[in-house]
């Protein structure tokens, strides 16, 4: 009777040890590390450890102007191809209608801006939406990505490697943003960095720097004196299409429900 | 020892060896397709993001521009300009900064770039200053009137227009017409400067409006007369009425 209960006793022990080790398994087969070391930057000059930050933008709809000098300088800034179906920002014009119909135009990304349209008399309220990646916290377009060319940086931003992407389209179709586009002459997936090469070396994305109303603030969301941790204090603040529980980073106050 | 060896069926050795050779022909061929420094950062070529930062800055940014041009920025820091950064007129100028006299900075004169913003929108929001470009001074261009690096603000209440056009377009063609804004918008000098945070007032009670539309009014004759003691008395009178054009319905 005593044998038995030790035996099973150990016999538990022994199943216990080997679920505690199988769930190790993944982990050593998919190579990864612990904690991992900060990054080596062909650049001597950069001085910028991906793991001391977390990156995210506030966008305030009450101070957009529909001037487009964001979309514009991004174009400029990111060597986007000038023909008006490639953007990596770009701003919308919402008209909700008195009759519940809601339109939405987008001349050219508004690199231009904006011009006035005819015919809008039974205008019920309109308003400027910039939009650009969400760099979501749950990304779907790197889930998709069979080849790890679309990858999450430490810092949170959502970064295409262009030397190792395929053009196959998966994360195209995945974005529910629709926030990527295949470069026509490289054929290779891009899409908004958050301007990563300014970032990393303490300047801010081209489109911020741009805004002439402060509609665009960008900062760090885990550091208490962030200008984007006020915005968030300070705003009601809504995501895009929070259903779909990517976890957008993009953060926008007085956002309408008519906005997708 | 042999004897378990002989034991196991050929076909089982058999599949033994190709199981080794596609286990080994793995083990060999991984590495070689695996891109160096996959998996040192995260699911990806860590080399990537030597490949991110590799891009070359077009705009410079402000800070960069205040080291030489420090009296434009600092009369640009005392306007309505002040949030304006210098390159959004001027053109993106990086290159400006290594090399001067080459890459020199645009200095937009035409009509065409300040509607970019101020041009009237009815998207955009309530107080942002802003003007119908063919009918303010339409052949003038608008650096012969307003330096754009301390942009002056309209005078109260005769250029109440020059934001609130929208209102005073509406106002000119309806009956309120001879009425000045500020009778009825007490309006602090801030709201020039801070446009939200110091709003003009509103008439607060139906009695303001019943100085002239109440029957017993001996302001205006021809004014529309109601009874304030049983007309809609829970409402304020600007809650149905729109006062710029009270003959709208």
């Amino acid at each position: 009777m005593k044998n038995s209960i030790t035996s099973k006793r150990r016999d538990v022990l022994k199943t216990m040890a080997g679920f505690a080790a199988s769930l190790l398994v993944p982990k050593v087969v998919r190579g990864e590390k612990a904690s991992a070391k900060p990054f080596d930057w062909a650049d001597d000059s950069i001085h910028y450890d991906p793991h001391d930050h977390k990156w995210g933008m506030g966008v305030d709809i009450d101070k957009c102007i529909g001037c487009g000098r964001c979309a514009n300088a991004c174009k400029i800034e990111n060597d986007v191809p000038k023909e008006p179906f490639f953007f990596r920002t770009w701003v919308e014009r919402y008209e909700v209608h008195e009759n519940g119909e809601t339109t939405i135009d987008c001349p050219n990304g508004a690199v231009d801006g904006f011009e006035k349209k005819s015919g809008d008399d039974d205008v019920l309220r309109s308003f400027f939406v910039p939009k650009l990646c969400n760099h979501c916290e749950n990304p779907p377009c790197v889930q998709v990505c069979p080849v790890g060319a679309t990858y999450q940086s430490a810092d949170g931003v959502v970064l295409v490697d262009a030397d190792y992407c395929l053009g196959c389209r998966y994360c195209i179709q995945a974005c529910p943003y629709g926030a990527r586009f295949l470069h026509p002459v490289t054929r290779t997936a891009e899409k908004c960095t958050f301007c990563y090469h300014r970032i990393v070396r303490g300047e801010e994305p081209a489109c911020v720097e741009a805004c002439p109303t402060e509609a665009r603030i960008f900062g760090e969301l885990d550091q208490k004196a962030s200008p984007l941790h006020r915005f968030k204090r300070m705003n009601h603040i809504g995501v895009l299409k929070p259903a779909l529980n990517t976890e957008p980073k993009v953060f926008y106050a007085n956002l309408d429900m008519e906005v997708k | 020892m042999n004897n378990w060896i002989s034991k196991i069926p050929e076909q089982i050795k058999l599949l033994a060896v190709v199981v080794t050779v596609i286990i080994t022909a793995f083990l060999i061929v991984r590495p070689m397709l695996i891109p160096a420094g996959f998996g040192e950062q995260g699911h990806f070529r860590s080399g990537a993001l030597n490949d991110a930062v590799a891009v070359q800055f077009k705009y410079a940014g402000k800070a960069s521009c205040v080291e030489c041009h420090d009296d434009m920025t600092d009369m640009l820091a005392g306007g309505y300009h002040k949030k304006l950064s210098c390159e959004v007129c001027h053109g993106p100028l990086a290159g400006h900064i290594d090399d001067p006299d080459e890459n020199t900075p645009s200095f937009p004169r035409e009509r065409t770039l300040c509607p970019v913003c101020h041009e009237y929108l009815s998207s955009r929001p309530t107080g942002f200053p802003q003007i119908v470009s063919q009918s303010h001074n339409s052949l003038k261009a608008c650096i012969s009137c307003h330096e754009p690096h301390d942009p002056v603000p309209p005078d109260v209440p005769s250029q109440c227009s020059a934001c609130h056009g929208e209102i005073s377009r509406s106002k000119a063609v309806s009956h309120h017409v001879d009425i000045e804004c500020e009778f009825c918008h007490t309006t602090p000098e801030l709201h020039k400067t801070s446009p939200r945070q110091y709003r003009p007032s509103k008439p607060q009670n139906r009695e303001f409006c019943g100085q002239c539309h109440t029957k017993n009014s001996k302001h205006n004759t021809k004014a529309p007369r109601i009874d304030l003691a049983t007309h809609e008395t829970r409402y304020d009178c600007w809650q149905c009425h729109y006062p710029h054009l009270p003959e709208a319905r």
